[in-house]
């Protein structure tokens, strides 16, 4: 056993305290301590994707990160893309494409596809490939996901166009 | 209802599972917490076949943390052992695993001591403080090895043969005696596994007292599994409880009893908490069952001008160290399709059971067709090559025509007697995809080079079985405040059963879909269940859930005439209302008036129907094409799959959206088992593919533009919706069209296109040896 830490950390808006180990993961931490269970946890060795979050809105593997290193960082998890109980533009995208069956690995591709769109609003079919081919899917086959996260980009462009 | 217009069946009607997985807020196995709840991690087996000289677990119950850790020796001697579900075959009863090690370990990942502590990190800690004396012995790791015997890996079964038998029909000796055209090829497809992206995990609560077993994270096949537990916790069936939980993928492999079922129960009643345990991706890789992994020696027998005359083959399946729930469904079904859609007058198989030092196999969406397709695919388009006929055409002088249709295969599989191809045209399905690829402008062109690289495009064809195995049962009950629950003794493994099943209560029933719920898998919801497997949802519960909404509409008239007090015959429900002739004498009554009525006449009675699908031994089959346009890079070995067209009809789709969807998940899922995923072993059977760096699983990198066509041109004849199975023709025959697709793209080399996968290290393989 190794000692207890208290951190900080900023978790979709809301500041958070809890009391951990240095070893324990960010994901281990939102889930166990934080009892964010939206994040899921799908090899815990940064290979599949799904329990990607954004760091200061930066994509990245929670299951490969200490909690400790989280502090100070704005973190946003899949709790955090609706607001006020609707459905974000990627969210409402994944529902109108059936871009998830079993809805395990959804939260990793939503989270990495915000962080993408963010960063390429204007978005190619191929570019939308390469952009999520770090998350594993094994029920969808990928197509609708790519359908739908170039459909949420269309939508998000039409909203900020007035 | 076939032929009149409807709300819903047909209608891609967006899911009702969404909203709580796309906000974070569905409820997986690991999302549950329960009040004084403890976490299990299980100690595996480092060698693939070892005798247990002695386990010592002091150091780990003295860590700080740690409730209890236990092995065989401390629940024993009697331990129960997993039950046989599916092909049962005589032999088989000698090799059955019990839930942990007992004096011996035959693979690598056999439970040998579990851990309970007061949460994972701690009993991870834990495992690595349990000192386990193994004396190893030398592994089975091959099919040849097995058969000769020399190290028995079960001793007192005397073999390592599990079960042998010899099915076929006509006179496949005297076929190929006379026959002008004969070919002899070895086929070999990979060990792998479907790797859900959820991982397996339990929660149980064991109760002596009450007594109660109840576990959560139970899915597809829930009655039949409380039904073995009770058994094995000699606890009364009522006393079990498997609760369903959101499923993230099973694809088959979900959801079995497994050694696990038996182990977390154990450790809740060895506590007196709530335990969990959940498996991490290096436990599923080498715990979850396996499967695949088949070796068939083919042989064809046809006239000079590629008339099948006759097959001829020996299939043996490796099934690893002990036989699963499973038994011998991957290798009899491999037999039993190896035929497949043609006319194959003559057939005879033997097939082989061969127990081995690895992770036991169980069925993989798909299981044996995938094998079985690859196989006779590939044996006819060499045959095509040999005979100088196009394999479009070779195919099409074999398929089974319209007319020869419905068509009695024969007992293929032991006890199996009576299956049937019922009706279709499987050469317009072929045709069709032929056509969508544009198969014409690419036949002059196969093993061209195409910026650098060789291009070929392979077809093949399948015909699959689906909606087998016992009744499915439904409950729709209306409440007063205008809800309906549908309550199905089927599981929900991700596939979008809430929604079809809504859409055919809200179409037989005449109201609006919101107003649905579906409750699913949860053994406590009805008194039986079938369960979820073998494409049988739509088929099997959807018409259960008819049947009860027809049942309901019943029931409704039938309270209506007494609220009325009128005759039954003069009332007609429709709308989700009983209506009266004199539309003006009473306004209708509405499920919600007709639910409080009924609860109003006192006792228990509520407005709700029961009822039950059954199957009566009749299948439908599934059939179609698929073509899959590839592009080789010799100087590295690495395939893309450029453009992949499959069929498939399905008699009736309940929901197009979701039928496209399971044949594109399907056909990416066939892709990565063609070229990607393979569970490696090396000569003392240690498992090589431990994680996802190493078993590779396909990405959005390895996509092809899919076209996946549903064709619903046969409805089946057994049900009045007419639903085939849908969930498996998108992966059957990928292997084959991939497989077909490579070997023509570098047919130039000459090389032996007969094993999986298509790795580049193999295919580099092959062309170093004919010095490419």
């Amino acid at each position: 056993m190794t000692g207890l830490h208290r951190i900080e950390l900023t978790v979709n808006g809301n500041p958070q305290d809890c009391e951990i180990e240095a070893r324990m993961t960010l994901a281990d931490c939102l889930r166990e301590k934080l009892n964010m269970t939206g994040t899921h946890l799908g090899c815990e060795h940064g290979v599949c994707g799904a329990g990607t979050v954004l760091v200061d809105g930066v994509a990245g593997r929670s299951c490969l990160m200490f909690a400790v290193q989280a502090v100070d960082a704005e973190i946003t998890t899949i709790e955090g893309l609706a607001r006020d109980g609707k459905l974000s533009a990627l969210q409402q995208a994944f529902h109108d494409n059936f871009a998830l069956q079993c809805g395990f690995c959804t939260p990793g591709f939503l989270t990495t596809a915000e962080a993408f769109l963010a960063e390429n609003p204007v978005p190619t079919r191929a570019e939308v490939q390469r952009a999520i081919s770090g998350n594993i899917c094994r029920c969808t086959g990928y197509v609708s996901i790519v359908d739908a996260i170039l459909d949420a980009a269309e939508r998000l462009r039409a909203e900020s166009t007035p | 209802m076939t032929g009149t217009a409807h709300k819903y069946i047909g209608k891609s009607v967006k899911r009702l599972e969404d909203e709580r997985l796309l906000t974070g807020t569905g409820a997986y196995v690991d999302d549950l917490k329960l009040p004084g709840m403890a976490v299990m991690a299980i100690l595996r087996s480092p060698h693939a076949h070892a005798r247990i000289r002695g386990i010592d677990l002091s150091a780990a119950r003295a860590l700080p943390g740690v409730i209890d850790a236990f092995s065989a020796a401390d629940i024993g001697p009697e331990l129960p052992l997993i039950p046989i579900r599916l092909a049962p075959f005589e032999g088989f009863e000698r090799f059955l695993q019990p839930p942990i090690a007992v004096g011996k370990v035959r693979y690598v990942g056999e439970p040998v001591a579990v851990v309970i502590a007061s949460d994972r990190y701690v009993a991870e800690d834990a495992l690595e403080l349990i000192d386990i004396d193994l004396d190893p012995i030398s592994a089975v790791t091959g099919i040849e090895q097995a058969v000769a015997g020399d190290v028995l890996i079960h001793e007192d079964a005397g073999e390592n043969m599990g079960s042998r038998y010899t099915v076929g029909r006509g006179d496949a000796e005297a076929a190929f005696a006379d026959a002008a055209y004969t070919r002899r090829e070895r086929f070999v497809t990979n060990r792998h596994s479907a790797a859900p992206m959820e991982t397996r995990g339990l929660i149980a609560e064991f109760d002596a007292g009450i007594p109660l077993l109840r576990l959560h994270g139970a899915t597809k096949v829930t009655y039949f599994n409380r039904r073995h537990l009770a058994v094995a916790f000699d606890l009364p069936e009522a006393a079990v409880e498997l609760i369903e939980t959101d499923v993230g993928g099973g694809f088959g492999v979900r959801g079995e009893l497994y050694p696990e079922d038996y182990l977390v129960p154990i450790a809740s009643r060895r506590t007196g908490r709530p335990v969990k345990w959940i498996e991490d991706r290096r436990e599923n890789l080498m715990a979850t069952n396996h499967s695949r992994d088949i070796v068939c020696d083919l042989e064809i027998a046809a006239t000079a001008d590629g008339g099948i005359l006759a097959m001829r083959a020996t299939v043996q399946g490796d099934m690893g160290a002990y036989i699963r729930t499973n038994g011998g469904v991957v290798a009899s079904r491999a037999a039993q399709f190896l035929p497949g859609p043609y006319r194959v007058p003559s057939f005879s198989c033997d097939v082989q059971f061969l127990i081995t030092n690895k992770t036991p196999v169980g069925t993989l969406r798909g299981p044996g067709r995938f094998e079985a397709n690859f196989c006779r695919e590939r044996m006819l388009d060499l045959m095509a090559d040999d005979l100088g006929i196009d394999p479009a055409e070779l195919r099409l002088r074999n398929l089974l025509e319209p007319a020869e249709l419905p068509y009695r295969i024969g007992e293929l599989v032991p006890g199996d007697v009576n299956a049937t191809f019922d009706p279709g045209d499987y050469p317009s399905a072929l045709r069709r995809v032929l056509a969508e690829i544009g198969y014409d402008d690419w036949k002059d062109r196969q093993g061209d080079i195409i910026d650098g690289r060789a291009v070929g495009l392979g077809i093949a064809c399948f015909i699959e079985s689906s909606a087998a195995g016992p009744p499915e049962t439904a409950r729709i009950t209306a409440a007063p405040d205008g809800g309906i629950e549908i309550r199905t003794g089927a599981s929900s493994v991700g596939q979008g059963t809430e929604t079809g099943l809504a859409q055919i209560g809200a179409e037989y029933l005449g109201i609006d879909i919101d107003r649905i719920g579906v409750l699913h898998g949860s053994s406590t919801l009805l008194a039986s269940g079938g369960g979820t497997f073998h494409s049988r949802n739509t088929v099997m519960a959807g018409n259960a859930v008819r049947l009860a909404a027809e049942a309901l509409r019943d029931r409704c008239v039938e309270l209506a005439s007494l609220r009325w007090n009128t005759e039954a015959d003069e009332l007609s429900y429709r709308d989700g209302a009983v209506h009266r002739p004199d539309e003006a004498a009473a306004e209708p009554l509405t499920l919600a008036e007709l639910a409080t009525f009924a609860r109003s006449r006192g006792g228990k009675e509520t407005l709700s129907a029961d009822a039950a699908f059954e199957n009566e031994g009749k299948l439908s089959y599934s059939y179609g094409a698929h073509a899959a346009l590839v592009a080789v890079d010799v100087a590295t070995g690495v395939v893309e799959v450029k453009r992949y067209v499959l069929a498939e009809e399905i008699g009736r789709a309940l929901n197009p959206a979701l039928v496209i969807g399971q044949a594109i998940g399907g056909m990416m899922q066939g892709l990565g088992g063609t070229l990607l995923d393979h569970m490696v072993y090396d000569e003392d059977g240690q498992l090589l593919t431990g994680s996802f760096a190493d078993y590779l699983l396909p990405t959005s990198a390895n996509l092809p533009d899919i076209t996946a066509i549903a064709l619903e041109e046969f409805p089946s004849e057994f049900n009045p919706m007419g639903f085939k199975g849908a969930g498996e023709g998108g992966i059957v025959a990928v292997a084959a069209a991939i497989g077909n697709a490579v070997a023509l793209a570098l047919k130039p080399h000459s090389i032996v296109i007969n094993e999986l996968p298509l790795t580049p290290d193999r295919l580099r393989a092959l062309l170093r040896a004919v010095g490419a």
